[in-house]
């Protein structure tokens, strides 16, 4: 990291890169999957960096590292704020394509604070020699997208680099949303006894991304389950207001990484139950074949809802009234147990931990 | 999901733990040998719903582990010309070299991609004539025969820039190797399902004789490694020894005869090292002299590199059943995932990963 050059007091943080140097001197892919390596880029360089220890002033919508930051306005308000960028590839994908898909990850975000999304903003990022058609056909995604979740675009940015600089289309999102009264979701709300929900199968973003990405064919296509949330998420609150937790979308990293998060930082144990893990035949067959854990296989209409006991049902019923909760399931509990540790019991009856993914998880090979 | 649900329900898993509780009278060290039962054991927890009688300890069958270092670091540096582009399996990517692993080199501009089948990397070498395509054929019987028809077929298409890089290794020289080691505890084998299907288990009867050690083909699904428990275990405490098959849907005596015809056109055995265990004798396949033109390490000449190994890993004892991962001082804490002293903290397959991913401390 650079050192501050003028004469402002150096933070004793700045001093040292934090991320031992010795062990990753150049940035790898593995920062980006999602798990753990991603998790100590934040914890050890962005977060001290941007909310140091010990300063009269703290950064607290940043230290609850939630999806989106919840900030408190003058008036009774409180507004959600997130941002995400989209580097997939290839852009068009079956179930959705780069633009639909950047409404739909800071819609999700915004959803996940307990917020009703109010704007967005999109920035793109263009490589010399897009085709124009192309182009075009992204922008319509995603204004259909925008539409589709009643959310307006009201600003932008556009720059274009030289061909080779970038892989055709990059496109950042950020957006705001109203946080109604009476909401109250954070990780560290997750207590003993709740209930662990997600609205449908898991894995399916993912497995269509590689089945295109690697020309892997299966019996019918795998579709991206690429969908806004916030519709979803205010069924849950209009069901059960603040006896909602905690909501999580486990995009990177799976399901299993978003859980071990929530555990950590709420200090709780999680205890999945293998069996009720809602997932398509198609996408368990992918992930047979490939040797990946579909736990940690990305999703991005997926909402992980952690709820008080008593709400369980209800919420579930909810869910499954949705057209985007149908395939909903209860599938695990938090527990005073193992804190920081999610627990898994197996199909046959026995346990284990599932960890946070180191980097990106990889074809076995055989 | 059909031909999987089967073979993971509790009632069934059930059963069997009951009738190897009822049967055992004696402890009984037991050694499966392939990566992926040792992954299949652990991530089901089977390893904790085993009588104390039965003690299992991972074998060396996991290929990313036992591909030696010097082969790592040739892949490393033929991966860094300019001209390749180096195909490999996914989990070779991270395994650490001497100085650094696949995944670098491509993160500092290396063409390095990750394939699924050897046949697709010959597919890239025809849709690029003007670049040389290498594949890091590595691995136990089970991928040879795929290896043996990519370099089959890029000679039928008379591709000049396609080659592998070749470190195959053979389980039985293996087996043979720990049985016949002075501190050998392993007392019966599962062997290896996918192994057997293609070679057949005729050339473990041998083994079982001389050493007087059962040894049982055994598939990867919880409930085939429950069984072929149960069956070793029967075979210890009834005194007998023989080979045994659990994996009849998939293995039979004599094997895939039209791939072992293959492997023999295009592999001759060789001495072989293994990567934390050393030199075994016969241990494994390289090309024949007449298909030396698709040999990587004759096309690019690389020199003799010298590698070290760090000195605390003790992936050699862990892989011939002496030890267990979290019986090394550097589980965990100087060795992890993401800063790996040895290789079998690497790969899905690897007994170490296993440990640390499934929460084994």
């Amino acid at each position: 990291m650079e050192a501050p050059t003028s004469s402002v007091q150096r933070p004793t943080f700045a001093v040292q890169c934090p991320i031992p140097i010795s062990e990753y001197p150049i940035v790898t892919l593995a920062h980006g999957g999602g798990g753990r390596l991603t998790q100590m880029l934040i914890e050890r360089m962005f977060v001290p960096a941007f909310a140091p220890q010990g300063e009269a002033s703290r950064n607290l919508a940043l230290e609850m590292l939630h999806d989106g930051a919840i900030l408190q306005t003058d008036g009774a308000a409180r507004l959600a704020f997130s941002t995400d960028s989209f580097v997939v590839s290839p852009r068009f994908f079956p179930g959705g394509d780069i633009g639909s898909l950047a409404v739909h990850g800071t819609v999700n975000d915004l959803a996940m604070c307990g917020a009703r999304p109010l704007a967005l903003s999109v920035g793109f990022i263009l490589e010399e020699g897009l085709p124009m058609d192309e182009l075009w056909r992204i922008v319509q995604s995603l204004a259909a997208a925008a539409k589709c979740a009643g959310v307006n675009v009201v600003t932008g940015d556009t720059k274009v680099v030289e061909r080779g600089k970038a892989d055709g289309i990059y496109i950042n999102t950020a957006g705001i949303g109203v946080i109604p009264a009476g909401v109250d979701i954070a990780p560290r709300r997750a207590q003993a006894g709740d209930l662990v929900l997600i609205n449908g199968p898991i894995a399916q973003h993912g497995i269509a991304i590689m089945s295109v990405r690697e020309g892997l064919a299966f019996e019918t296509a795998v579709e991206s389950d690429s969908a806004a949330l916030h519709g979803l998420v205010g069924s849950i609150l209009d069901c059960a207001g603040d006896r909602v937790h905690v909501l999580r979308d486990p995009t990177r990293g799976g399901v299993s990484s978003t859980l071990n998060e929530i555990a950590g930082q709420a200090h709780i144990g999680i205890q999945l139950n293998e069996a009720s893990i809602p997932i398509d035949e198609q996408v368990r067959g992918a992930c047979e074949i490939l040797g990946l854990d579909p736990l940690y296989v990305a999703n991005e209409g997926k909402c992980l809802a952690i709820v008080a006991r008593e709400a369980g049902e209800a919420v579930l019923a909810a869910l499954r009234d949705h057209p985007l909760g149908r395939g909903a399931a209860i599938i695990g509990e938090v527990v005073a147990d193992h804190p920081g540790k999610v627990v898994l019991r197996s199909r046959i009856g026995g346990r284990r931990i599932v960890d946070m993914l180191s980097g990106e998880q990889l074809p076995r090979i055989c | 999901m059909r031909f999987v649900d089967e073979y993971r329900n509790e009632p069934d898993a059930r059963k069997f733990l009951h009738a190897i509780a009822g049967m055992v009278t004696r402890s009984w060290t037991i050694m499966e040998i392939c990566g992926g039962q040792t992954h299949t054991l652990i991530k089901s927890g089977i390893d904790r719903m085993l009588p104390e009688e039965v003690t299992l300890v991972h074998g060396p069958g996991c290929p990313v582990c036992v591909t030696p270092l010097e082969l790592i670091d040739r892949a490393i540096a033929i991966a860094r010309r300019p001209e390749v582009i180096f195909t490999s399996f996914g989990d070779m990517l991270r395994v650490p070299g001497s100085g650094t692993d696949l995944l670098s080199v491509k993160a500092q501009g290396g063409d390095v991609r990750m394939v699924y089948s050897p046949l697709d990397a010959v597919e890239l070498a025809r849709k690029h004539p003007d670049r040389q395509v290498v594949f890091f054929a590595v691995g136990f019987e089970t991928t040879a025969p795929g290896n043996a028809m990519a370099v089959w077929q890029a000679r039928q298409l008379g591709l000049t820039n396609f080659s592998i890089l070749c470190s195959h290794v053979l389980v039985p020289p293996a087996m043979e190797a720990i049985l016949g080691s002075p501190d050998n505890q392993v007392q019966g084998f599962l062997a290896a399902g996918h192994v057997c299907t293609v070679m057949g288990y005729w050339e473990y009867e041998p083994l079982a004789e001389k050493y007087r050690v059962p040894i049982v083909v055994t598939g990867f699904e919880p409930l085939d490694l429950l069984q072929g428990i149960y069956m070793t275990v029967k075979a210890l405490e009834e005194g007998r020894w023989a080979v045994e098959n659990q994996y009849t849907r998939s293995v039979t005596r004599q094997g895939n005869v039209p791939a072992q015809r293959l492997m023999q056109q295009v592999f001759e055995v060789c001495d072989r090292g293994w990567r934390g265990i050393g030199t075994i004798p016969n241990s494994g396949y390289r090309l024949r002299p007449e298909f030396a033109a698709f040999d990587a390490e004759q096309r690019f000449g690389v020199e003799t590199i010298r590698t070290e190994e760090s000195p605390v890993c003790i992936a050699g004892e862990i892989m011939r059943g002496i030890k267990k991962p979290h019986q090394c001082a550097a589980f965990g804490t100087l060795c992890t995932p993401e800063h790996p002293l040895g290789a079998p903290m690497v790969s899905s397959e690897g007994a170490c990963a296993a440990y640390y991913s499934y929460g084994r401390a």
